[in-house]
C-alpha cells in the first residue's frame, strides 16, 4: 500500500468537482421528490372538491356562496410564467458575466454581473408579486386554503414553490451585495453556479405546475 | 504485548485544549460526532426498551392493569418512534460518521459543520419529542400516525403535534447528513479507491443516503399536510370535504418502505465487514453484494402498498405490489448466501462481534421468511394487524438490524476508544440477548396467527394467547438483563478495557491502519489504494484462502509517538458552536407552533418569526466564517 | 496546488479544475435562442388552451405534457448545463427524477386518476 506524498492540505477531490456542486445536485434530487408529493396530491384531489370555487369551472349556489367564474386566471399566470422563464435567462447571463469577467466580448453593461444578478432578483420578485396578487384576489373571491380540497392543495403547492422563489431571491440579493462590496470574478463562479442551479430548478418546477395546475383540465 | 500503554487520543487533546464539555459542544470532527450519535442513541435505546418492558409487564397475563389504555397507546407509539428514529437510525449514523471517512482514506466528511448540525438537530429533536412525557401528552397515534385518526377531531390534544413536529425536525437532520455523505463518498476517496474497491459498509452507507434523499421529502409533505390540517384548518385529511382516507397511508408508506431498508442496510454493511475478518477470507461475491444492495434500494420504492393490502385497493394493485414484494426477496436472499459462503471454509474466530454478526444472518432469515408470507395479499388478510406482523418486524429489526449494529459496536469499539470491550462480559451479553430475543418474538408468530391483534392494551384469558404472552414477557425480562450487561460492558471498558492497537482483529480495510483511537487528522499521509483489502494485500480481485496478516501484526500496539496535526502541517477545521445554535433555534421555531393549539396564535407567530430570525443570523455567521485556517 | 494524484476516473486533471469546470458552456448567443424557444413553446401552450375543440379532444393533455417536458428538458440541459457537465450530475439528477415521475404515475393509477381501460 503506497502512500502519496500529500501530507498537508487537502487532496484534490476524487472527481475533480467541487463538493458544493455535488451537494446541490443531491439536494435538487430531494426537491424532485418534495414537489412530486405536492403535485401528486394536487392531481389526486383534482375534481374532488365538495364545494367551490373551482379552478376551471364556474360555480353556483349551493356549492358557492354567490355564482363565480372559474377562478384560475390563465392570461395573468402566462405572463408571470414568462417572467420567471426570463429570469432564468438573466441568471444564465449573470453566471456568464462572472465566469468571463474581464474577457473580450464581456465588457460594459452586458458583462455586468451586478446588472444580471439584480435583474434576476427583480424578475423573481415580480413573479412573487404576481403570486401575491393572485392569492389575494382568490381570497377576495372566496377561495382560501381552508375552503375546499382545491384551495388546500393549490395554496400549499404554489405556496411552497413561492417560498422557494423567495429563498432564491434572498440568495441572489446576497450575491449582489457581495458583488457590490468586493466584486465577483471567475474564482467565485462556483458560488454563482450553485445559486443558478437552484434558481433554474425552481423555474423548472413552475413549468410543471403551470401545465399540470393551470393548463390541463 | 504492548509495553507502554498508550492512552486514548482524547487524552492527547488535553494539551491542545480539546477536552471538556465545550470541546464536545463545538466539535466538527466526524469521529467525535460519531461518538455523540452512539452514546445518545444508546441512551434512547434504554428509554425505548423501558417503554417495551412496561408493555410486556402489562401483557404478561390476561387482563393486566399496570397501565391504562391511553397510556398503552403512548407506550407503543413512543417505543416504535424511539426505536426507529432515535435508536436504529442514529446508531447507523454513528457508524456512517465514524467509519466512512476512515474507510475511504479521508480526513473528515465533505461538510464538517453540517455534520455537527445534523447531530444537534437529532439531539434537540429527540428531546423535544420526548418532552411530551413531562406534559403528560406523549404521542399516541402509533409510529405511523394514520390520518384521519391523527387529525384534530379525533386527536385534539398536543400529543400528535409533538410527534408531527418532532419528526419534521428529525427529518432535517437525516437529509442534511445524506447530502453530506453522498458528497463525501463521491468526492473524497483516496487515490486508487474506485467505487468497486470501497469497503462494503461504505457502499451500503452510500446506498442508504440515496434512500434518505428520496424518501424523507415524501414524509415531510405528508406531515406538512397534517400540520396544515391541525394548525390551519386545511382539508387534506378531512373526509367531509372529500379527502381520501388513503392519502396519508400512501404518502407515509412511500417513505415508510424505503425507511425499513434504511434501517437494515447499514447493519448488513457492518456484518459484511465483520464476517470476512473473523473468517480470514474476503467477502464472497463482493460485486453481487453491491448490486443486490442497489437493487434492494431501487425495488424498495416499488413495494410500499404491501402495507395496505387490507384497505381495498383492488385486485390489480394488490397483485402488482405482491409481485414486487416477492421480487425484492431475491436480492436480499442472495446476500444471506454470500455471507454463508464467506464463512464456508474460512478460519473462523467466534468473537462476540462475530456471534452478533452470524446471528443477524440466521435470524434475519426468519424475519425474511415471515415477510415473504405477508407478500401474499390473501394470506396477509389474516396476518395483518396481528402479532404475526409484530413478530416479523422485530425479527428483522431486533434480531436483524440491532444484532448487526451490536456486532459493529464490539468490532469498532477498539478503534473508536482505543480499548477492547470485555469478551467474557460480551458473551454473557450476547447469549442472554440471543435467548431473550427469540423467547420474546418467536411466540408472537403463534399468538398472531391465533388472532391476537396489535396495539391492544389487554386481553381476556382463554383465547389461546396466554402462554405465548407469558413467554414473550419472560423473554423481555431476559433481554433487559442482556442490554444492561451490554451497557455495563461499554461503561466499564471505556476506562478499564484492554488497550487496543491499530488492528486488534487483523482486519483488511484502511481504518485499521491508523492508531486506535485515530488522531485528529486520521491519516498522516493519504494512502494510495490498490486493492479491496489494502491491509491483506490480496491483489485487486482477492485470493480466497486466507489473509497475509498474522496474529503478531494484530497485537501490534499503537506507535509511541503519534504526531500532532501541527507537526504534520495539516489544517484542522475550527471548532464552532454555530451549528448547535442553528439547530437549537430551528427546534425552538418548530416547537413554538405548539402554541397555536394553546389558543395563542399571535404569540406563536411572534416566536416562530423570532426564532427564524435568530436561526438565519446564526446560519449567516456560520456561512461567512471560514471552515479552517487558511493554508496553501 | 497539491500533487496531482492519480484520479480514479479517467479524466485529466487539467480539464477538471477544482473551482468549477469550464467545459464549453453554451455562449450567450445560444442562451438567447434557448430563451426564444422557451417563450415560443409557452406561447403555443397558452394559445392551444384557448381552442375549445382542441381542448375537448384527446390530444390536448398529451400535447401539453410533451410541450412542458420539452421545456423542462431544455432548461435542465442548457441552463443547468447538464448536457455539458460531468456525467455524474446526469446520474444524480435522472435517478431521483425517474423515481419521482414513477411515484406520481403510480399514485395516479392507485387513485384512479389514470386507468388502462376506458
Amino acid at each position: 500500500m503506497a502512500t502519496a506524498a500529500v501530507t498537508h492540505g487537502h487532496p484534490p477531490t476524487t472527481t475533480g468537482l467541487d463538493h458544493r456542486k455535488v451537494a446541490i445536485w443531491a439536494f435538487i434530487g430531494s426537491e424532485c421528490m418534495l414537489f412530486a408529493s405536492l403535485i401528486s396530491t394536487y392531481l389526486i384531489y383534482k375534481g374532488r372538491s365538495v364545494v367551490g370555487p373551482f379552478p376551471h369551472e364556474a360555480c353556483n349556489p349551493p356549492l358557492c356562496a354567490t355564482p363565480l367564474h372559474a377562478i384560475l386566471n390563465i392570461p395573468v399566470t402566462s405572463i408571470s410564467t414568462f417572467v420567471l422563464l426570463m429570469s432564468s435567462l438573466t441568471m444564465v447571463l449573470a453566471l456568464a458575466a462572472v465566469e468571463n469577467k474581464g474577457k473580450p466580448g464581456y465588457g460594459g453593461l452586458f458583462g455586468s454581473s451586478r446588472l444580471w444578478l439584480m435583474a434576476t432578483a427583480i424578475l423573481g420578485t415580480t413573479f412573487l408579486g404576481f403570486q401575491a396578487y393572485e392569492f389575494t384576489s382568490f381570497v377576495n373571491e372566496g377561495l382560501t386554503i381552508r375552503t375546499n380540497l382545491f384551495g388546500s392543495s393549490f395554496f400549499t403547492l404554489t405556496g411552497f414553490h413561492g417560498a422557494h422563489v423567495t429563498a432564491g431571491v434572498l440568495w441572489l440579493l446576497t450575491l449582489f451585495s457581495i458583488d457590490m462590496k468586493r466584486g465577483l470574478g471567475p474564482k467565485d463562479a462556483l458560488l454563482v453556479d450553485i445559486s443558478a442551479l437552484y434558481w433554474h430548478f425552481v423555474d423548472v418546477v413552475w413549468v410543471a405546475i403551470f401545465t399540470l395546475v393551470y393548463l390541463i383540465h | 504485548m504492548a509495553t507502554a500503554a498508550v492512552s486514548p487520543a482524547y487524552a492527547h487533546t488535553e494539551e491542545s485544549g480539546k477536552s471538556g464539555i465545550w470541546s464536545w459542544l463545538t466539535t466538527v470532527d466526524h469521529k467525535r460526532i460519531g461518538a455523540l450519535y452512539l452514546y445518545t442513541a444508546l441512551a434512547w435505546f434504554a428509554v425505548g426498551g423501558l417503554e417495551a418492558l412496561i408493555m410486556r409487564i402489562q401483557l404478561q397475563g390476561p387482563n393486566g392493569h399496570v397501565v391504562s389504555a391511553q397510556r398503552f397507546n403512548e407506550l407503543f407509539t413512543m417505543h416504535g418512534t424511539t426505536m426507529i428514529f432515535l435508536v436504529i437510525m442514529p446508531l447507523s449514523a454513528a457508524f456512517f460518521n465514524f467509519l466512512v471517512p476512515l474507510q475511504i482514506g479521508a480526513r473528515d466528511v465533505a461538510f464538517p459543520r453540517l455534520n455537527a448540525f445534523s447531530y444537534w438537530v437529532y439531539l434537540f429533536g429527540s428531546l423535544f419529542m420526548n418532552s411530551s412525557w413531562i406534559f403528560g401528552m406523549a404521542p399516541n397515534g402509533g409510529w405511523f400516525g394514520y390520518a384521519p385518526l391523527t387529525t384534530m377531531p379525533y386527536s385534539p390534544g398536543l400529543n400528535i403535534d409533538f410527534w408531527m413536529l418532532g419528526l419534521q425536525i428529525l427529518g432535517v437532520s437525516s437529509l442534511a447528513a445524506a447530502f453530506n455523505f453522498i458528497t463525501t463518498i463521491i468526492n473524497m476517496r483516496a487515490p486508487g479507491m474506485n467505487l468497486m474497491r470501497m469497503p462494503i459498509f461504505t457502499w451500503m452507507a452510500f446506498i442508504v443516503q440515496f434512500l434518505l434523499v428520496l424518501a424523507f421529502p415524501v414524509i415531510t409533505i405528508a406531515l406538512v399536510f397534517l400540520q396544515f390540517d391541525r394548525f390551519f384548518g386545511t382539508n387534506f385529511y378531512t373526509m367531509t370535504q372529500g379527502a381520501d382516507p388513503l392519502l396519508w397511508q400512501h404518502l407515509f408508506w412511500i417513505f415508510g418502505h424505503p425507511e425499513v431498508y434504511i434501517l437494515i442496510l447499514p447493519a448488513f454493511g457492518l456484518v459484511s465487514e465483520v464476517l470476512p475478518t473473523f473468517s480470514r477470507k474476503p467477502l464472497f461475491g463482493y460485486p453481487v453484494m453491491v448490486y443486490s444492495g442497489m437493487l434492494i434500494a431501487f425495488l424498495g420504492f416499488g413495494v410500499w402498498a404491501h402495507h395496505m393490502f387490507a384497505v381495498g385497493m383492488g385486485p390489480i394493485a394488490d397483485s402488482v405490489f405482491s409481485v414486487t414484494t416477492m421480487l425484492i426477496a431475491i436480492p436480499t436472499g442472495v446476500k444471506i448466501f454470500n455471507w454463508i459462503f464467506t464463512m464456508w471454509g474460512g478460519n473462523l474466530r467466534f468473537t462476540v462481534a462475530m456471534k452478533f454478526a452470524i446471528t443477524l444472518v440466521a435470524l434475519f432469515t426468519i424475519g425474511g421468511i415471515s415477510g415473504v408470507m405477508h407478500a401474499s395479499p390473501p394470506a396477509d388478510l389474516q396476518q395483518t394487524d396481528t402479532y404475526f406482523i409484530v413478530a416479523h418486524f422485530h425479527y428483522v429489526l431486533v434480531a436483524g438490524s440491532l444484532m448487526g449494529l451490536w456486532a459493529g459496536i464490539y468490532y469498532y469499539f477498539p478503534k473508536i476508544t482505543g480499548r477492547m470491550l470485555s469478551e467474557s462480559l460480551g458473551n454473557w451479553h450476547f447469549w442472554l440477548a440471543f435467548i431473550g430475543i427469540n423467547l420474546t418474538f418467536m411466540p408472537m408468530h403463534w399468538s398472531g396467527l391465533y388472532g391476537m391483534p396489535r396495539r391492544i392494551y389487554t386481553y381476556d384469558a382463554g383465547q389461546g394467547w396466554d402462554s405465548y404472552n407469558l413467554a414473550s414477557s419472560i423473554g423481555a425480562y431476559i433481554q433487559a438483563v442482556a442490554w444492561f450487561l451490554g451497557f455495563w460492558n461499554i461503561w466499564r471498558s471505556r476506562r478499564k478495557g484492554a488497550i487496543a492497537g491499530p488492528n486488534p482483529w487483523g482486519a483488511p480495510s484502511l481504518e485499521w491502519s491508523i492508531p486506535s483511537p485515530p488522531p485528529e487528522y486520521n491519516f498522516a499521509a493519504i494512502p494510495t489504494v490498490t486493492s479491496r483489502y489494502p491491509l491483506w494485500e490480496l491483489g485487486s480481485h482477492g485470493v480466497p484462502g486466507g489473509a497475509v496478516i498474522s496474529d503478531e501484526d494484530a497485537l501490534k500496539p499503537n506507535p509511541t509517538h503519534i504526531p500532532t496535526a501541527d507537526e504534520l502541517g495539516i489544517p484542522i477545521p475550527y471548532s464552532t458552536i454555530k451549528p448547535l445554535f442553528v439547530a437549537l433555534f430551528m427546534t425552538l421555531m418548530f416547537g413554538s407552533l405548539l402554541l397555536i393549539h394553546e389558543d395563542k396564535l399571535h404569540l406563536a407567530v411572534a416566536l416562530v418569526i423570532s426564532f427564524a430570525f435568530l436561526m438565519t443570523l446564526s446560519l449567516y455567521a456560520w456561512l461567512t466564517s471560514p471552515l479552517e485556517p487558511a493554508h496553501h | 496546488m497539491d500533487n496531482p494524484s492519480t484520479h480514479a476516473d479517467a479524466v485529466s486533471a487539467e480539464q477538471h479544475h477544482v473551482m468549477g469546470e469550464v467545459h464549453e458552456h453554451p455562449t450567450w448567443k445560444q442562451y438567447k435562442w434557448v430563451a426564444l424557444v422557451l417563450t415560443l413553446i409557452t406561447a403555443g401552450e397558452v394559445w392551444v388552451y384557448y381552442i375549445p375543440s382542441f381542448v375537448a379532444g384527446p390530444l390536448f393533455v398529451p400535447t401539453l405534457l410533451i410541450l412542458s417536458a420539452v421545456k423542462f428538458a431544455i432548461v435542465v440541459m442548457f441552463y443547468m448545463h447538464l448536457k455539458y457537465d460531468h456525467r455524474l450530475f446526469r446520474a444524480l439528477f435522472t435517478g431521483p427524477l425517474i423515481v419521482a415521475m414513477s411515484t406520481i404515475i403510480a399514485l395516479m393509477f392507485l387513485f384512479s386518476k389514470l386507468t388502462l381501460t376506458r
